[in-house]
């Protein structure tokens, strides 16, 4: 496995070693060990059950909801154990935004959207505040001109492409450092695709992304690293254009020239 | 070749002839349901709809200061202890000086209400002035005489076997060809508790304990059905305890009511000493009874928010009770308030168990709190179709029609909500 560092500017993120995930006795991961680097693009890439989303939603414990799911190994978040018993979940969720393969808004008013992980989190002395963090949130998901006339009708009356968008708004309001998307764009068209992916590449200067995709063609064009898993297994991990131009392992090579998956 | 085409043509016309014979017993049936729901509701109107006037009687009175051994000038409390009955029963028997004998003058005074009494001390409290004059008032026909007139008791039969008697009868024509004999608004009827008096009877209190009982049947299992069901569908493990739990909640829908009224006579009553007959007994009672629903009701509509909602919460920081609160209980609020609706309708229609914890008590006064003996609305029903007297049959099947409207007010309204905030995915 390579892990190559580009004349050391980078920075290790999230670091994640020997990482294994049980489902009641079933073995979902079998000991992944990854570096995230600081403000890039991370694509984690495999076929449908190779464990790509499972690692992404033990990042911001996600799994941890899920009945019967363990998980062993270690998770770091600039050198804190994200599973440490005295820490917790609300603030590392904080730090760690997240959004999911289907849009999935809030049924409120696309001001609330935004506005909730503030509330809760207290990020907002006033309303005035809360009005800037809501405009600033939609401007940075690109999203503002678009809805500034209507911040109180429903944030689910949007169409799928705005929808998604309002998602990546509603979780950079809190102010992340990282931001997980599960196949952000599975179900979307190739306009808001572009429009997302676009996106994506200008988060990249203030956050730190991993994206799982089921695309290759997606992966090649938003990721500075890729991470290729199969059946569990971290194959293979490297810079983007090593990885698609030359896979060290042969499974690699098959996926991507699409041979299977 | 043409023996097959023609077994297949046979066959063809057979699969027809079963089709339609099929769809003709599906109209059968629903015929017959129609026309048992059209014979239910016409039977109960044509008992019930006469209930809702009364026959009065005009006669005229002279207010005797002397009589009543007052002046306009005495306070309220000596104007109101004045013999007001001894007053209308000698204006009564004044005015029709050829009635002699004793029995005949009795038969006169009772084809009024006892209510004349309380009719005059409230005109001259209101009106001292009145005092010394003589004024031609309209008074409550008592209830023999008002079935007679609405034609509920036959009038053409021997008198012994009649409600009311020869004089009587002969009485009424006389002052119904006089103009005398009128027709009024059965206010009682909306505005007064329990009476022996089938004329005098009203379903307020019955109102006013159905009203009350089902505050306090609310009160309770609106709050415990949401928090039960929160905690079974959010937070309970998945295990074999709370499988159990779920099962005999859904039975508990199921129990016949009778038992749950067993359960508060001996629990309720006799254990936790709740005052007997009282709304606050009978709404816990009912509690029981709405609290499989409402739960039953909250645990379905929880479950129909969608997974992605609580994920999208959760990712964003909210704590699993923030998420229940802030996202999936406000989702869920419209079809757990539809249940609760149909729940409660339930339970404004239940007799077993509130007769079982004594709310048929015979109750005059309308309670003003869930703590006074009263009686709710079926049970006024069970009690009033129980009387022997003819007056309260058509009562009987005026207070079934109040509660159908309730019934269908309740139902309706749990439609509207059904239909206004129902959210589809």
């Amino acid at each position: 496995m390579s892990q190559k560092k580009n004349n050391g500017s980078l920075v290790t993120k999230i670091n994640s070693s020997d990482v294994r995930v049980f489902y009641d006795q079933t073995e979902a991961l079998h000991g992944v060990n990854l570096e995230i680097y600081e403000n890039s693009v991370t694509a984690l890439i495999g076929p449908s059950g190779c464990g790509k989303s499972t690692f992404l939603r033990c990042i911001n414990r996600m799994n941890d909801v899920i009945e019967g799911c363990r998980i062993t190994g270690k998770i770091t978040l600039d050198n804190e154990d994200i599973y440490d018993k005295g820490l917790d979940v609300v603030q590392l969720r904080e730090k760690v935004g997240m959004v999911f393969q289907k849009p999935n808004p809030f049924p409120k008013s696309i001001y609330d959207n935004i506005a909730y992980g503030p509330q809760i989190h207290g990020l907002a002395q006033n309303r005035q505040e809360m009005d800037e963090i809501v405009e600033n949130s939609l401007k940075k998901a690109g999203l503002f001109e678009e809805v500034k006339d209507r911040l109180n009708s429903p944030g689910t009356g949007l169409s799928g492409g705005q929808q998604q968008r309002l998602c990546i708004a509603r979780a950079i309001a809190v102010n992340p450092e990282v931001i997980l998307m599960d196949e952000p764009c599975s179900a979307l068209d190739p306009i808001a695709t572009a429009k997302i992916e676009e996106l994506i590449h200008e988060l990249r200067q203030n956050y730190t992304i991993v994206i799982v995709t089921h695309s290759m063609q997606q992966a090649a064009r938003v990721s500075q690293r890729t991470a290729f898993f199969h059946m569990g297994d971290l194959v293979e991990v490297g810079d983007t254009d090593d990885i698609f131009v030359r896979p060290e392992d042969k499974r690699t090579q098959d996926y991507i020239t699409g041979r299977f998956g | 070749m043409t023996d097959r085409n023609m077994a297949k043509a046979a066959r063809l016309k057979q699969r027809y002839a079963a089709e339609a014979r099929f769809k003709l017993y599906g109209k059968l049936a629903i015929a017959a349901a129609l026309s048992a729901v059209f014979f239910l509701l016409y039977t109960i109107f044509t008992a019930g709809y006469s209930a809702f006037w009364r026959t009065q009687i005009q006669s005229e009175v002279t207010l005797d200061a002397n009589f009543l051994k007052v002046t306009p000038q005495s306070s309220n409390e000596e104007l109101a202890r004045a013999n007001y009955l001894g007053l209308f029963r000698k204006n009564v028997v004044e005015n029709n000086p050829d009635i002699k004998s004793r029995s005949e003058r009795r038969d006169l005074i009772q084809m009024f209400s006892e209510s004349a009494e309380t009719d005059l001390r409230d005109l001259v409290l209101s009106d001292p002035s009145l005092l010394g004059t003589t004024q031609k008032l309209w008074f409550l026909a008592s209830s023999p005489v008002d079935t007679i007139v609405k034609g509920a008791a036959p009038r053409d039969i021997e008198e012994e076997r009649r409600v009311v008697s020869n004089l009587q009868l002969r009485l009424l024509d006389q002052w119904t060809a006089e103009g005398r004999v009128g027709s009024t608004f059965n206010i009682n009827f909306f505005t007064r508790g329990d009476s022996r008096n089938p004329e005098l009877a009203g379903l307020a209190g019955a109102l006013a304990g159905s009203f009350w009982a089902l505050l306090v049947c609310f009160v309770i299992s609106f709050p415990m059905g949401i928090a039960a069901a929160i905690y079974l569908e959010e937070f309970a493990p998945k295990n074999r305890i709370t499988e159990i739990i779920e099962v005999n909640i859904n039975n508990l829908a199921a129990v016949p009511s009778i038992i749950f009224g067993l359960l508060g006579l001996a629990v309720i009553l006799n254990f936790f000493g709740v005052p007997r007959s009282t709304p606050l007994a009978g709404g816990i009672v009912l509690s029981l009874m709405t609290l499989p629903t409402i739960i039953i009701a909250c645990r379905a509509a929880l479950k129909a928010v969608p997974p992605s909602i609580r994920q999208g919460a959760l990712a964003m920081g909210a704590s699993p009770m923030q998420v229940v609160l802030h996202h999936v209980l406000p989702l869920a609020l419209p079809g757990t308030l539809t249940g609760t609706i149909i729940g409660l309708a339930q339970a404004l229609g239940e007799t077993a168990p509130l007769l079982m914890i004594g709310m048929f008590a015979f109750v005059v006064d309308i309670p003003t709190s869930p703590l006074e003996s009263a009686a709710a609305l079926p049970v006024q029903v069970y009690l009033w179709a129980e009387s022997s007297e003819r007056g309260f049959v058509e009562l009987t099947a005026a207070a079934i029609m109040v509660i159908l409207v309730f019934l269908v007010l309740m139902n309706l309204l749990a439609v509207i909500f059904r239909k206004k905030f129902e959210r589809r995915w």
